[in-house]
């Protein structure tokens, strides 16, 4: 028999050496950081108005680094606070729905039989729904922009598939040796799917989670875009790109700079995503 | 000499890893005539199949070859591919270990029996199917003509491998390669298997090479043995003597483990001591898909097994694959819910309990199971596994008593303190092993229940586990109730042996009372099968072995369920059920004649 080899690189080790994950993790944190910081480095604040200088471009001189919007808002400081926001909502929503997501999943895989049957019944039903319409309609029912609602709108459309997928690992995991041991020793349901069951599902979970945070960051730009998220005269990046959107042809770089941080948001969390995926994958070395 | 068909001289092989260049053998030297068996032994990662892996440019991207290979005087190493690849197939036929996995899942049978004869021998395609269904009665496949459009998932394990040798005897090749060729197989199958290759080479004049750990599979068959260690070849001789004196220390200790655990060990009576456990006409049977829309039937996995295991007492169950001697450990410990029947312990109906009474009494139940790392939670440090019982059970201690109580259990079952941060991935198998053992021991069980413990560990673990069981058993007075597909081992640990078959008892007998002469002619089929390490008995004892396949459980015979196996049925085998009958010496058998035979 080969002895173990304790020296086989761990998890993050693994991730560490894509490249391409590396990447992801170090622009990440340049932006995590800029975020929780950069506002600092600029006197100006996100909703001050600066009236001498309406719409101009980026440079140095005036301090407007990247420019400023028609009011005379600064974009730099108005972008990283979208940033600060679209990441907290996104966080935020994601835990949400991943808690509810794996407790669901969890649950109606280890329970089996009947008591599966109508949980994953209630997952059917609300995946049929429109759930764009819902949200749509809900924002425009209660008080528009409200974050709560977007929040509930996020968190809704996400623990569905996070459930899907849970029940689908519980059920693999169920069969397992470990498991019928884990039964024999007398544990109880709960604690076999907390101990045991859960902690070896938070791979795939955690995999799929970073794959969802730029979804979710996508939706609420989306809405935000549609002017159904976050309003005026809060910045969030959907509707900074909105924003810039609407005077892209007279000045470009009111869409270019926020576009360019949800770019390479997005692609970050993709690339993160695939590599905590592989990474975590026992059969990847 | 000329009549050597693959000579290896010098041969080494090594892999580079990120940790530096490993040698997995190293300056091997040794040949095979045709019409000779050449058999190499040893444990596993000796490199014995690195070596032959080498030789015919199979190993892997990071793996170098070095010496001299030459098949019939030609030099294999440096061979461009194109031409190796005529080699293989064609001079040279190889058959693995597991034919599930080295058979093409989804082309059948047939299909891949003759593109070997299409691609090696350039036969055209209605020809080579009609080789191919030759081959398949060589190797004595029942319904061939059916077999040659069925797909691997569709055959037993037994015929799998049959189709494997099959395909490694299309290309005609002047050698056959069988690496650890029965490992995966019931003692019966095996057996049956050893045999074909044996009548194989007597009439075909084949070069053979049997690769295998158990030197009971190799006695039979081996005309020269090699026995390797750490990548190099420690010893070779014929095999009588290599069986009456060998040379070699490490040799010695081999046939020792291998002679332990095939010879009896006279096991001590358990005197009048208290039913601890008590089955009543159990059964279990599983739901599978009958037909199509849904429909299903019950496969009958168990059924109407009653036993009693007193107090301090180890009862063995054998059977093959498929025989519900698993089940039957499982449903004891209400680990498989039973369908009728119920199980008493201590006098107490386990049905009857509620949960919390039932997983407080999981306590004195315990189980070990076959496969180590799989029943270990692989997010788990070992601490954690072994002192999780006392965390269910015994709440009120402390986390540094359990850690504590945990480190002395697994010392006692002979792990290092050190393992105790390792995760279960970074443990070998017998380590493993040993810590599921301390899980279950740790509690202080009434009752160990060992699901196959040592059937996926190497001998020389084997041996160890076995012996550690044994001790524990002496220690404590637990009763025991030991599965295991090999007899060698329930005749060592065992006082008494239940045999089932298709989920049936058979015959349940005192263990020297069983294995000196065992009443029904299932258990004579099983004992006949069991490979002997000893060269001189060994090959015509493999001669006598009779063909026969356990039928299909989801379709188990009428009346007596081996009838459609045994030699001695008859018409009245098929009308009825025989009745469990009590025999002399505490013994009890089905059979309707076993009086007679």
């Amino acid at each position: 028999m080969p002895e173990g080899s304790p020296d086989r690189p761990r998890a993050w080790q693994r991730l560490w050496r894509r490249a391409g994950a590396r990447t992801a993790l170090l622009v990440l944190g340049i932006l995590v950081a800029l975020a929780v910081l950069g506002p600092w480095f600029s006197p100006w604040q996100p909703q001050a108005l600066d009236w001498s200088q309406l719409a101009q471009p980026p440079q140095l001189g005036h301090g407007h680094w990247l420019g400023t919007d028609r009011l005379g808002r600064d974009l730099y400081v108005r972008t990283l606070y979208g940033l600060r926001l679209s990441l907290a909502l996104s966080l935020i929503a994601s835990g949400v729905s991943l808690l509810i997501g794996i407790a669901w999943g969890s649950i109606a895989g280890f329970a089996g039989g009947r008591i599966d049957g109508w949980m994953m019944r209630v997952v059917d039903v609300l995946y049929a729904l429109p759930y764009l319409f819902i949200v749509i309609i809900l924002t425009s029912l209660v008080a528009r922009g409200s974050l709560w609602v977007l929040l509930v709108g996020l968190g809704g459309v996400g623990w569905l598939t996070t459930a899907r997928i849970v029940r689908a690992q519980t059920l693999a995991l169920r069969g397992r040796e470990f498991i019928v041991a884990a039964r024999a020793t007398g544990l109880a349901g709960g604690q076999i799917i907390t101990r045991h069951i859960v902690p070896n599902l938070m791979g795939t979970v955690l995999a799929y989670a970073a794959l969802t945070i730029p979804q979710m960051i996508l939706f609420e730009s989306f809405l935000s875009f549609l002017g159904l998220g976050v309003q005026e005269p809060h910045a969030s990046l959907g509707n900074l790109v909105y924003g810039g959107a609407q005077e892209m042809e007279s000045a470009p770089w009111m869409l270019l700079g926020p576009a360019a941080v949800l770019v390479a948001l997005l692609l970050c969390l993709n690339r993160l995503g695939d590599g905590l995926r592989d990474a975590l994958d026992p059969r990847e070395y | 000499m000329a009549d050597r068909v693959l000579r290896l001289s010098d041969f080494s092989v090594r892999f580079a890893t990120a940790a530096g260049s490993v040698p997995a053998a190293t300056e091997v030297s040794l040949s095979v005539a045709a019409g000779e068996c050449l058999g190499v032994v040893g444990e596993s990662g000796a490199g014995k199949s690195q070596l032959f892996l080498g030789a015919l440019g199979l190993l892997a991207a990071n793996g170098r070859a070095a010496g001299r290979a030459q098949l019939q005087g030609r030099d294999l190493l440096g061979l461009p591919a194109r031409e190796l690849d005529a080699v293989r197939g064609r001079r040279v036929g190889m058959v693995f270990q597991d034919p599930m996995t080295s058979l093409t899942p989804h082309l059948r049978i047939g299909t891949q029996i003759a593109q070997v004869r299409m691609r090696h021998l350039g036969e055209p395609a209605a020809e080579a199917r009609r080789r191919a269904l030759e081959l398949l009665r060589r190797v004595h496949v029942n319904d061939p003509e059916q077999r040659l459009l069925q797909y691997p998932h569709e055959l037993s394990g037994g015929m799998r491998q049959r189709a494997m040798i099959a395909i490694a005897l299309a290309g005609n090749p002047q050698l056959l390669i069988a690496d650890e060729p029965t490992t995966a197989l019931d003692v019966t199958v095996q057996a049956q298997i050893l045999a074909l290759l044996q009548e194989l080479k007597r009439e075909t004049g084949l070069a053979l090479i049997l690769i295998s750990h158990d030197l009971g599979a190799v006695a039979g068959l081996a005309d020269t043995v090699a026995v390797m260690r750490q990548g190099r070849l420690i010893e070779c001789a014929p095999a009588t003597e290599l069986f009456a004196s060998p040379r070699q220390a490490y040799t010695r200790a081999l046939l020792e483990e291998a002679r332990a655990l095939a010879a009896p060990v006279p096991a001590q009576a358990s005197g009048e001591a208290p039913v601890a456990l008590e089955a009543r006409a159990l059964s279990v049977s599983y739901p599978v898909p009958a037909g199509g829309w849904g429909r299903r039937a019950a496969l009958a996995a168990l059924s109407e097994a009653s036993l009693t295991l007193h107090a301090g007492e180890s009862l063995g169950v054998v059977g093959e694959s498929g025989s519900g001697k698993s089940t039957l450990a499982r449903a004891l410990l209400k680990l498989v819910p039973h369908t009728a029947g119920r199980v008493v312990w201590m006098g107490r109906d386990l049905d009857a309990l509620s949960r919390a009474r039932l997983r407080a009494q999981r306590r004195d139940l315990q189980i070990i199971f076959q496969d180590p790392l799989g029943s270990l939670d692989p997010r788990m440090r070992v601490a954690e596994l072994v002192g999780e019982g006392l965390r269910v059970h015994e709440p009120s201690l402390s986390a540094a008593a359990r850690r504590a109580a945990a480190q002395a259990m697994l010392a006692r079952v002979g792990l290092e303190a050190g393992l105790m941060e390792r995760y279960p991935h970074e443990l070998s198998g017998g380590q493993g092993q040993r810590v599921g053992i301390a899980r279950a021991m740790v509690l202080a069980p009434k009752l160990l229940v060992c699901d196959e413990p040592v059937s996926s560990l190497d001998v020389h673990s084997q041996a160890q586990v076995v012996e550690l069981i044994a001790a524990l058993k002496r220690e404590t007075g637990l009763a025991l109730l030991f599965v295991s597909h090999n007899l060698g081992i329930v005749q060592r640990l065992c006082e008494r042996v239940l045999v089932l078959y298709l989920g049936r008892m058979m015959e349940l007998a005192p263990a020297g009372a069983l294995f000196a002469a065992p009443r029904h002619p299932y258990t004579r089929e099983l004992l006949a099968a069991i490979p002997l390490p000893d060269p001189r008995l060994q090959p015509g004892r493999l001669s006598a072995v009779r063909a026969g396949e356990a039928p299909s459980p989801r379709d188990p015979p009428s009346g007596c369920v081996y009838r459609t196996r045994c030699p001695f049925a008859q018409a009245a085998c098929a009308a009825a059920r025989p009745a469990w009958e009590a025999a002399s010496g505490q013994g009890a058998v089905a059979c309707r004649r076993w009086r007679e035979i």
